[in-house]
């Protein structure tokens, strides 16, 4: 038992492997947030009148609001005033070849793994680089214009396909959804914007790989992918954060579009910064994901695997109202040390013989607490409507928790919901077992994990699944139970 | 907005009400009973009326209720001649128990001339027990029922007058049934605050009966909280039966600890009500103490049903097994949470929590919140939910084998209700479940207490 304590301490003690801040000249605004502030960054960004018109009434909708306090977290008090909602890399220079972006950016996508020269034509990643806010480089453009997909900055979408921003914006997450989405539309600095054409399916995974820059900047990214009828698009998102030891505050929206017949996959690996292992420091991660299967025969898919962040508060949801749609949400999410995640989804099956499942597989480690919390609501109208959600947690250690907190309303009597929740802890026979083959008992621990979690693995794109699968195995050697 | 105003207007008249009459709230009973009604009043204005907006009211909103100016409350007992033959003309469950009445709240002094009870067994009026047994109430009185958590227990204990107290000395085994019989009769629209206290010492063996019932049409509600503390190596049964008309809004609390050994069953059947909550909370606190959980609920109309239980693991080695089922027809509604918490360093613990819903209509509505807060790895948990309807395949078996449609129905739902019912431990009494719930489901039992005529008149 010492021995494995010992290992439970060399591993959960282990350094944060991408902490790094990478010296970049950024172009910020004075701490704060108020109506100018507000206006400031929407003439910095150079946006039409109707976005600014978006931005002021969020911000008034948001003075209204209070922070919720209903999710199993613990949250410090955030200082509104003290965080700098505008941060853009000051080089704004348009590119031409990979010689002008700046090198010590690109040592950062090295250092990163991105990649933004050849390899990335081997792996045939399209990545919307997005560092602190502002889109630096997009690649292979022209292939995906030359099918019609647009794949850009959200505010170069404002400016030349502000048509389609007008009709989508805050369809899925309204400007008044919560507090964090109203505080996003308010000063969300920048993001991706996809729009896949009818009856096209995107040729490649496009990928955004986000980092948090500039000292004591918050981010808030704003997203938007449209998938119009018979369209196929598969959608990568990927983080690492530089070592910090302020609590920095990440408030994106993330919303998914599907017309008829259009099917859209979303994947995430967050691995931002958890904070040391007394708790110190670490990223808190308030996201609102919504996708809206808006089309007959639609289908959203969301993968997640969350390692990092001090707190995860997030339940990327689906919105099924079109007929025969089909909605799946897959999710590992690991704490460690002194890590807090609220983490789920939301169905709300309002279409007929709509389908949905969940895969929730939560992992604790250290002191850390891990929360499902889930919504099924099936409507009235949600005739033959299905949806099968199992939510498992696995307990590393006796001083962290794991919680679940499903939400079933079912008003429809031809509708079949089920639910089922286990907690388990990896059982001393599985590592003895393991052993007496000759594996070491981190190894063994690693492997049961691995195995626990590859149910929602095996859903992510090859290149993801690599890599959280790393990041398990970092993240867990050695915390025997 | 025009909701909030209502809503403080109520509180304010609550609060009003409960300054003017507080001499009279408080007349008869001990100290320690009227000194804690000014926190848990100040605790009720804090948390405010249940509403949709309350987390753990979330599917139960009392809004409308409470905004109700029309219900009387009773500070002294109503002089009504109850007997128990005339009672018992209609359908409540008669068979050999220890009988305890109460009407509207109040210990029923008919109860005097019951056959005595076992060496040491005290059952009395609350109210008496404060003066009388001292000792003994305040040891427990308010210890379990949290008024800072709930804004109903609250209410009961800023308000209460009356209840039944229940003491069962150590080493005794009680062979009949305690049944208390809850009596809701007036001839104007009633408020009603009732507070049981229960203390089962060490190695006791004894099985409790609540079986609720209206007897007149009024609009009634009933917040009734019960405390319940179990011993050592002690045997309780607890079994409530709710069958009240659809004009009475029912909102229990039964708040249970059980020390080392002790082995708890609850059972919760609902037949008829119209508003029914019942919030149930036990404290597993000492090794190997086992409790199991169950509920029925058969609804139908408008009726509104909602279980909520909080199950809490505080000490190693304890078992915990809930199975609550709910049959919704019409336009009904029902509700569900169960919560499981592992302390800490309660390890080898295991809970289960099992929840089956079948709606047979498109307008019933279930709402379920299994929850599982789990604080240690060395536990064994989990819980599941369905919501569904008959199944068709199963109908088609019966039918085809000449059995007719509705009869097959019938079958299918009472097998799906008797699993519940077969965790009642008294033969006796589950035979007459049984029979209750076949008749419920055939729809007989309702045509007697919607009915205008009032058999006891």
């Amino acid at each position: 038992m010492e021995d494995q304590n010992k290992l439970l301490h060399e591993v959960t003690g282990r350094d944060y492997r991408f902490g790094f801040v990478t010296d970049i000249e950024t172009d910020t605004i004075v701490k704060g947030l108020n109506e100018q502030v507000v206006r400031i960054i929407s003439a910095k960004k150079d946006e039409p009148e109707w976005m600014l018109e978006f931005r002021l009434k969020s911000y008034r909708r948001w003075l209204t609001m209070k922070m919720p306090d209903w999710a199993q977290l613990k949250i410090p008090e955030i200082n509104y005033q003290d965080i700098i909602f505008y941060a853009a890399p000051k080089e704004q220079a348009k590119y031409e070849s990979l010689n002008e972006v700046d090198p010590e950016l690109l040592r950062t996508f090295e250092k990163l793994g991105i990649p933004l020269e050849e390899q990335k034509m081997l792996s045939g990643v399209a990545v919307d680089a997005v560092i602190d806010s502002v889109s630096v480089k997009t690649t292979f453009k022209e292939t995906l214009a030359e099918r019609g997909i647009i794949f850009c900055s959200f505010s170069e979408a404002v400016k030349h396909h502000p048509d389609l921003i007008q009709q989508y914006l805050g369809m899925a997450v309204p400007y008044n959804d919560n507090y964090f989405a109203a505080l996003n539309s308010a000063v969300f600095s920048d993001g991706s914007f996809v729009y896949i054409p009818k009856g096209t399916r995107c040729p490649m995974e496009l990928s955004t790989y986000f980092r948090i820059n500039a000292q004591n900047t918050g981010q808030f990214e704003r997203t938007l992918i449209i998938a119009d009828d018979d369209s196929y698009v598969s959608y990568l998102e990927g983080c690492t954060a530089p070592m910090r030891d302020e609590n920095q505050l990440h408030a994106a929206v993330v919303e998914i579009i599907a017309l008829d017949r259009a099917e859209v996959k979303y994947s995430t690996v967050q691995n931002w910064y958890p904070g040391d292992k007394n708790g110190k420091g670490g990223i808190f991660n308030f996201v609102t994901k919504r996708g809206i299967c808006k089309g007959i025969s639609s289908k959203i898919l969301w993968n997640q695997v969350e390692t990092g962040s001090a707190i995860t508060w997030k339940y990327p949801s689906c919105i099924l109202i079109g007929d025969n749609s089909i909605a799946e949400f897959n999710s590992v999410a690991l704490t460690n040390n002194y890590q807090q995640a609220d983490t789920g989804t939301k169905m709300i099956h309002i279409g007929k013989n709509t389908k949905s499942s969940i895969v929730s597989k939560g992992i604790s480690a250290g002191h850390s607490s891990n929360s499902y919390r889930g919504l099924v609501r099936v409507a009235p109208k949600a005739e033959n409507s299905r949806n099968y959600s199992q939510c498992d947690s696995l307990l590393l250690g006796d001083t962290c928790g794991a919680h679940t907190f499903p939400y079933i309303e079912v008003a429809n009597s031809s509708s079949v919901i089920e639910h089922e929740a286990t907690t388990s802890k990896i059982g001393e026979d599985q590592i003895f077992y393991c052993n007496q083959r000759g594996i070491s008992t981190e190894d063994a621990i690693g492997m049961i994990v691995n195995g626990y979690a590859r149910e929602v693995i095996n859903k992510l794109p090859m290149e993801f699944a690599v890599e959280a699968q790393k990041l398990l195995q970092i993240s867990l050697e050695g915390s025997v139970g | 907005m025009t909701e909030t105003i209502e809503k403080i207007a109520a509180i304010s008249r609550i609060s009003e009400l409960f300054t003017d009459n507080f001499t009279r709230i408080g007349d008869g009973l001990s100290d320690f009973v009227n000194n804690v009604r000014q926190p848990a009043l100040a605790a009720f204005q804090r948390m405010g009326i249940p509403s949709y907006k309350t987390e753990s009211y979330k599917y139960t909103d009392l809004t409308r209720l409470f905004e109700n100016e029309r219900f009387r409350r009773s500070f002294e007992p109503d002089q009504f001649e109850v007997s128990l033959t005339d009672i018992f003309s209609c359908d409540v469950p008669e068979f050999d128990t220890h009988l305890i009445l109460v009407v509207n709240g109040w210990y029923d002094d008919s109860n005097s001339m019951n056959k005595p009870y076992p060496d040491g067994v005290i059952i009395k009026s609350l109210k008496k027990a404060t003066i009388e047994n001292p000792d003994l109430v305040e040891k427990y009185y308010g210890k379990l029922a949290n008024s800072s958590l709930d804004p109903l227990t609250a209410l009961n204990t800023a308000f209460v007058r009356d209840g039944v107290f229940i003491y069962i000395p150590d080493n005794t085994h009680l062979s009949k049934p305690l049944q208390l019989i809850n009596i809701l009769r007036s001839t104007d629209d009633l408020y009603v605050t009732q507070r049981n206290l229960i203390i089962a010492g060490k190695n006791t063996q004894a099985k409790i009966m609540f079986c609720d019932h209206t007897l007149m049409p009024q609009n009634f509600i009933i917040n009734n909280v019960t405390e319940c503390e179990i011993g050592e190596d002690s045997v309780i049964d607890i079994y409530s039966i709710q069958n009240q008309h659809n004009k009475t809004a029912n909102l229990t609390g039964l708040y249970i600890r059980q020390q080392r050994n002790s082995q708890l069953v609850t059972n919760a059947i609902t037949l008829h009500g119209g508003i029914i909550r019942n919030n149930l909370n036990i404290k597993l606190d000492g090794e190997h103490a086992t409790a199991k959980v169950c509920g029925l609920a058969l609804s139908d109309k408008n009726q509104h049903v909602d279980n909520f239980t909080y199950i809490e693991h505080l000490k190693p080695n304890c078992k915990s097994n809930q199975l609550y089922k709910n049959i919704l027809d019409d336009s009904s509604t029902g509700g569900f949470t169960g919560r499981i918490h592992v302390a800490p360093h309660a390890v080898k613990t295991e809970a289960y929590q099992r929840n089956n819903n079948v709606l047979l209509t498109n307008v019933a509505k279930m709402n379920t919140k299994p929850q599982l807060v789990i604080d240690n790895d060395d536990v064994k948990c989990s819980h599941g939910a369905t919501v569904g309807r008959i199944d068709n395949e199963a109908l088609f078996y019966l039918q085809s084998r000449g059995i007719n449609e509705k009869e097959a129905r019938l079958m299918l739902m009472f097998a799906f209700a008797h699993e519940v019912l077969a965790e009642v431990k008294v033969d006796q009494l589950r035979e007459m479940i049984d029979k209750l719930v076949n008749k419920r489901l055939r729809g007989e039992v309702s045509k007697c207490h919607s009915c205008a005529m009032d058999c006891i008149r």
